[in-house]
């Protein structure tokens, strides 16, 4: 299930039965005890209860559609976390079966429950068996099918020692028997948080929402004051025209409590207070599809801000194999001639290398078997050449030094050559045949397609990509300029890796980075968003903020878009939410007043059919927009990396302008429709 | 077209002095030396000028230093008739006195007394001018304190409060106000220690003329952006302001610092350009204003200024309607509120725009200082909305707008509104809201006026209501003291939270903060926040009026 780069992924579109399925629990969140975490819809709600005991009290056709809509409002918020909550609900029952009914097998011999499993023990698992815990294999190999939690069908094969030790509970073990020493503790497994993070069960605010949060909460604070402090003016402007007549908005007590409240929750930000935290959850979710479990939502939101990326050369920036580039023949010898015993001297081997020189020799191809009177020679690090021995010759191909060697003929041309294709990164292979050396090979680290167009975006996104490798400083240099990176760390240690991150970070810097092996655990536990490959050990995993289940160490930059557009979400529907007061105060302020001052008709500018219509006009629109952005929430604003003066401009006009003009049109439809209303 | 001349050669001659005298600001507030004056302050005071404060050092400063102002300034109102100099008035009653004391203290220079009958030349001079000089120097040393921390890497001061205070004063405040003194005793305002003059007219009655040192009282109430009056009249008075041109350099008194700090703040932060996108908020602002004043004013309708041709009432005609509706627009822009004309007689719009001026926070440019930090602070809110849109966790200069921040900065534009609006609603629910003749949509834009004017530390008044009584002067003292200082407290805890902060170098990525469409954005959502917030009160007002 590796996801491609540019998959789409198909998060924002919501079918009605999925409404009709969260609806029961949208109700249940009516509990204030839950409605206390969201402050703006907890006013609404309030609001909802005093308008039901005025409508109650003082019935009307007016005053329990307003009352029927205000409830709905909070219904809607509470629908928008549901839905987006019940994508992860799906995931978790399917972990939650494979987890349950695991038996472990000690290594003394006892059965227990997985459930039961302590930290320390030591299970035994042959084929067949389901992994009863997150361990360490401590002896054995075995091919682990992962399809659990991965979802990719092809089975791992998880060994003893090094980077691939670590088994996760759920996943099963196809062929052999191994043993394993359990690491967590008793329901702190990966599948038991994975299960908590799809269900959002203990979801933490992250700090921006908390900072949205605030500003949400001072906006009400300020709406609410300035509806509340209205009162008093009312009066005595009621008082002051007291022939005016009394409306269904005003009269001699002042205004009706009925639009007070529909003035509060038409102003106070509820578009973005209902979606905020869908918005979160479908941020998490969005990683989830793409294979990558956040720990944290605040690793989520820090990705967005990350200005650094630590990138492996191997397997990231290059294909991971070296292949060949070009012949370079000495000596005046034809290049016909290298190509052929290059051609000659790799047929049997099966390295990728050697396969990339049979490839670019691009002769017609020869079965080594078919040539009964040739002795290959294999690759041995003591010799550190192969080749082949003919009849009438012997063919050698290999590190230059050994190669020269061999042949007995140094030659100035040749360590020319060798030495500039080192010095471009390449690595040089030296072809020679009995008494004399035919030329070089160039062996090139291939960047893989499309990486430097990927690295020019990340610089117009204000992030610099960092390069790390094994490599020595000339070869990598070599390899970031091809790979248009900005930086690269050559000869790399883990410490090195630290000490990079520890000087990005004390200049300001975020960083993130990936990460395997149990020596990359204190970068990872360093760096602001750590991503450990599923197929590396407990300790990267423990040490991370994410686990790539996919193990793709290029989704480091998706992640890093994923968590833009979940900020961007954010500041987009804030935006539209403050944006549509505009609006609501045009249909409201006359609908409230020009009883009493008939020139703040004037101000009625979308022509609104009564006081009434109006102000329940505004209060629908309110109450639709929620559901109409629901999918915008759960889907995420578009994004396409740019700088951030293109994307600011962008989206004030798309969510700024629209959020100004949309309620002119939205209110006025609605109220060319509910103006057929008795009594309204 | 004189009106042209008048209001083009004055930005003119802000946008010279901007760079200059905005240098001279940021060489007094960075400089290591102190001089001779400077060192004899700190040795009476006994404070040690090389030593850091924190914020909530700094803050505390702040708090002892004004409410030691304000007992000694109450004290000083109440035993006037025992000082020399007194001109045989009365000692100020208790509750006029708490609301001068304040008023004076927080910059505000509301005035609930009449200058030349109620005070003496002592109290004037040694009481309310030099809280004249004070409070505009506290309220600049706040601004300089907020944006050291948006300078600062990671530390925990932000200067000495001390030393700011006395710096300001002595080398900034004390001698342009000299400067102008000079000038203006040169184009004939008052300035002796006479308790005035009787004389008979040629219609034989007697008239008294007064006297004072007003020259020297009237260079510090523009230029601190303080707006109290020597004489009840205000700016209105030909003792005063005598001319045409005396009018146009108390404008330039009253912008010079709130317009030039934009410089300073470029310089600290080490980027010019970000001074700049500052101060082109402010413009902008201020210049759509002016604009819309005077446009109210010349084509007000109405069946009286149209006959007249412009609204004349409760102007002067040595001033004209331009030179009064431009003053009326800079007073209430700046946190100043000197009047040279009858605000309460302005064309309903006309009326509403210093009122509008005064919500906007008065940051376009604002009071000297709180001009400034206050539009920080809306800057802040922007760039935390903005910022979201870009896909980073915002932040502004470097600096990260978390939890903390926004917990300030809400809060910090919180606090106007809502002294405004419950004092607004209070004084209605209450019955304060004047006499018979505040009736309708006028006397509702008169309660409305004196607690946006109270809260905003404008000072200016709309008039119309009898606001010396126990009742009114208790509520404005409260909203004056809240309006200044539980925001300057929460602006001192941002800047030290900024402070802490390490600063995030700048790249691609980041919201650029000097260009236009931030500037654009900045203006935006001041005037939205700030409609959304009025809009109701002010349709029950002014809106009601004009559109009746």
């Amino acid at each position: 299930m590796t996801m491609l780069l540019d998959k789409p992924v198909s998060a924002g579109t919501i079918a009605p039965a999925q409404l009709r399925r969260s609806l029961p629990q949208a109700l249940t969140k009516l509990d204030p005890r839950t409605m206390w975490r969201n402050p703006v819809m907890l006013i609404v709600e309030i609001g909802a209860v005093f308008t039901t005991v005025l409508s109650i009290a003082d019935p009307s056709v007016f005053a329990w559609i307003i009352t029927g809509w205000l409830w709905l409002t909070v219904v809607f918020a509470n629908l928008a976390e549901a839905v987006a909550e019940g994508r992860g609900k799906a995931q978790a029952a399917a972990l939650r079966a494979a987890k349950q009914d695991t038996v472990a097998y000690l290594k003394n011999g006892r059965e227990i429950p997985a459930t039961e499993l302590h930290l320390g023990d030591v299970v035994v698992v042959e084929a067949g068996q389901v992994i009863p815990g997150d361990g360490d294999v401590i002896e054995g190999i075995a091919s682990v099918d992962e399809s659990a939690i991965t979802g990719e069908s092809a089975p791992v094969i998880r060994e003893s020692g090094g980077d691939r030790s670590a088994v996760t509970g759920g996943t099963k073990v196809l062929s052999d028997r191994i043993v394993v020493r359990i690491t967590q503790r008793p329901g702190e497994s990966f599948v038991d948080r994975m299960i908590a993070l799809v269900e959002g069960a203990n979801r933490q605010k992250t700090p921006n929402e908390i900072a949205l949060n605030i500003l949400l909460a001072a906006l009400t604070i300020i709406f609410l004051l300035s509806v509340v402090t209205l009162q008093p003016l009312a009066i005595f402007s009621k008082a002051f025209q007291a022939a005016a007549p009394d409306t269904v908005a005003l009269n001699a007590d002042g205004v009706t409590g009925i639009v007070l409240v529909s003035l509060i929750v038409c102003l106070i930000p509820t578009t973005i207070g209902a979606l905020l935290s869908a918005i979160g959850i479908a941020g998490m979710d969005r990683l989830v599809q793409r294979n990558v479990l956040a720990m944290s939502g605040r690793a989520v939101e820090a990705a967005g801000d990350v200005t650094t990326l630590l990138l492996d050369k191997t397997g990231t920036i290059t294909l991971g194999n070296r292949q060949a580039a070009e012949f370079v023949p000495v000596n005046g010898v034809p290049l016909s001639s290298l190509v052929e015993a290059a051609h000659l001297s790799s047929l049997a081997d099966e390295t990728p290398e050697g396969r990339s020189v049979v490839q670019l020799a691009a002769l017609p191809s020869r079965e080594p078997g078919l040539m009964p009177d040739a002795v290959f020679v294999p690759f041995t690090a003591q010799t550190r050449m192969s080749g082949v021995d003919l009849p009438d010759r012997q063919i050698r191909k290999g590190a230059a030094v050994a190669v020269l060697k061999w042949a007995g003929k140094p030659s100035p041309e040749v360590t020319e050559i060798v030495d500039r294709i080192s010095d471009e990164g390449g690595t040089p292979l030296v072809v020679a045949e009995t008494g004399r050396v035919l030329g070089v090979i160039h062996l090139k680290d291939v960047v893989k397609p499309g990486m430097r167009e990927r690295f020019a975006e990340m610089r117009r996104m204000g992030i610099r990509t960092v390069m790390i490798t094994g490599d020595n400083p000339r070869t990598a240099a070599a390899i970031a300029a091809e790979a248009g990176v900005d930086d690269f760390l050559a000869e790399a240690t883990p410490e090195d890796k630290l000490a990079y991150i520890k000087k990005e970070q004390d200049g300001g810097r975020l960083v993130a980075m990936t990460g395997d092996g149990t020596n990359d655990a204190p970068a990872l536990a360093q760096a602001d968003v750590g991503v450990a490959m599923n197929t590396g050990t407990s300790a990267a995993k423990e040490a991370g903020n994410m686990v790539d289940l996919d193990s793709d160490p290029t989704k480091l930059i998706e992640i890093v878009e994923i968590g833009k557009q979940l900020l961007i979400t954010r500041g987009a529907l804030t935006t539209f939410s403050i944006s549509n007061d505009i609006a609501k105060y045009f249909a409201i302020i006359p609908a409230m007043f020009a009883a009493v001052y008939p020139g703040l008709d004037a101000l009625n500018i979308m022509r609104l059919h009564s006081p009434g219509s109006a102000i329940l006009s505004a209060v629908i629109f309110n109450a639709l927009i929620i559901v109409a952005l629901i999918p915008l929430a759960l889907r995420g604003v578009r994004y396409r990396p740019s700088s951030a003066s293109a994307l600011l401009r962008r989206n004030l006009w798309i969510y700024g302008l629209g959020g100004v003009v949309l309620p002119f049109l939205g209110i006025k439809l609605i109220d060319l429709l509910i103006q057929f209303i008795p009594g309204i | 077209m004189t009106g042209w001349i008048f209001a083009g050669s004055l930005v003119l001659a802000l946008v010279a002095v901007y760079r200059p005298f905005g240098d001279y600001l940021h060489r007094v507030v960075t400089g290591t030396r102190h001089n001779v004056v400077e060192r004899g302050v700190y040795r009476v005071v006994g404070v040690e000028p090389g030593t850091e404060q924190s914020w909530g050092v700094y803050a505390r400063s702040v708090l002892a230093f004004s409410a030691v102002s304000i007992l000694f300034l109450f004290l000083f109102l109440r035993l006037q008739d025992k000082l020399w100099l007194s001109l045989g008035v009365d000692p100020v009653n208790p509750h006029v006195a708490w609301n001068t004391a304040v008023s004076f203290v927080s910059n505000t220079n509301w005035q609930a007394y009449a200058g030349e009958s109620a005070l003496g030349h002592l109290v004037q001079m040694d009481g309310l001018a030099v809280q004249n000089f004070v409070s505009a120097a506290v309220g600049i040393a706040v601004a300089v304190a907020l944006v050291r921390g948006f300078a600062a890497k990671k530390t925990a001061t932000l200067g000495n409060f001390w030393v700011d205070l006395t710096r300001i004063t002595v080398r900034v405040l004390l001698p342009v106000c000299v400067l102008a003194t000079l000038v203006f005793m040169v184009a004939g305002v008052v300035q002796n220690l006479s308790g005035g003059t009787d004389v008979t007219t040629l219609t034989g009655a007697t008239q008294h003329i007064t006297g004072g040192p007003v020259a020297s009282q009237e260079a510090i109430k523009l230029l601190g952006t303080n707006g109290g009056g020597f004489y009840n009249a205000n700016s209105a008075h030909p003792f005063e302001n005598p001319t045409t041109w005396t009018n146009w350099l108390q404008m330039f008194l009253i912008l010079l610092i709130p317009f030039s700090l934009p410089r300073l703040f470029g310089r600290m932060v080490g980027q010019n350009r970000q001074g700049y996108a500052v101060v082109a908020v402010m413009a902008v602002l201020a210049l759509a204003s002016v604009a819309l004043t005077v446009a109210f004013e010349v084509h007000g309708a109405g069946t009286v200024p149209q006959a007249a041709g412009a609204a004349m009432e409760g102007k002067e005609t040595r001033f004209g309607v331009t030179g009064s509706a431009v003053y009326a627009a800079v007073t209430t822009l700046t946190s100043t509120g000197a009047v040279n004309s009858f605000h309460d007689s302005y064309t309903s719009f006309g009326g509403m725009m210093p009122l509008v001026n005064m919500m906007l926070g008065e940051v376009a440019p604002g009071g000297t200082g709180s001009g400034l930090y206050g539009l920080l602070i809306l800057a802040i809110i922007t760039v935390f909305v903005a910022g979201l849109m870009v896909g980073r966790t915002p932040e502004y200069l470097g600096k990260k707008i978390g939890a903390r921040e926004m917990k300030l900065a809400s809060s910090y534009f919180l606090i106007t509104p809502a002294l405004v609006l419950t004092g607004t609603a209070a004084a209605f629910a209450t019955g304060n809201n004047g006499t018979a003749l505040n009736v309708g949509p006028h006397g509702l834009s008169e309660v409305l006026y004196a607690f946006t004017s109270a809260a905003n530390n404008n000072g200016s008044a709309f008039a119309g209501i009898t606001v010396n009584t126990l009742w009114w002067d208790t509520a404005l003292g409260l909203a004056m003291l809240l309006g200044r200082f539980l925001p300057m407290v929460l602006v001192l805890a941002l800047a030290g939270s900024l402070a802490r902060q390490k600063v995030t170098p700048e790249s691609e990525g980041t919201l650029p903060t000097h260009q236009p469409l931030f500037v654009g954005l900045v203006v935006g959502v001041t005037v939205v926040l700030v409609a959304l917030t009025f809009l109701p009160a002010l349709a029950l007002g002014p809106i009601a009026e004009g559109l009746s």
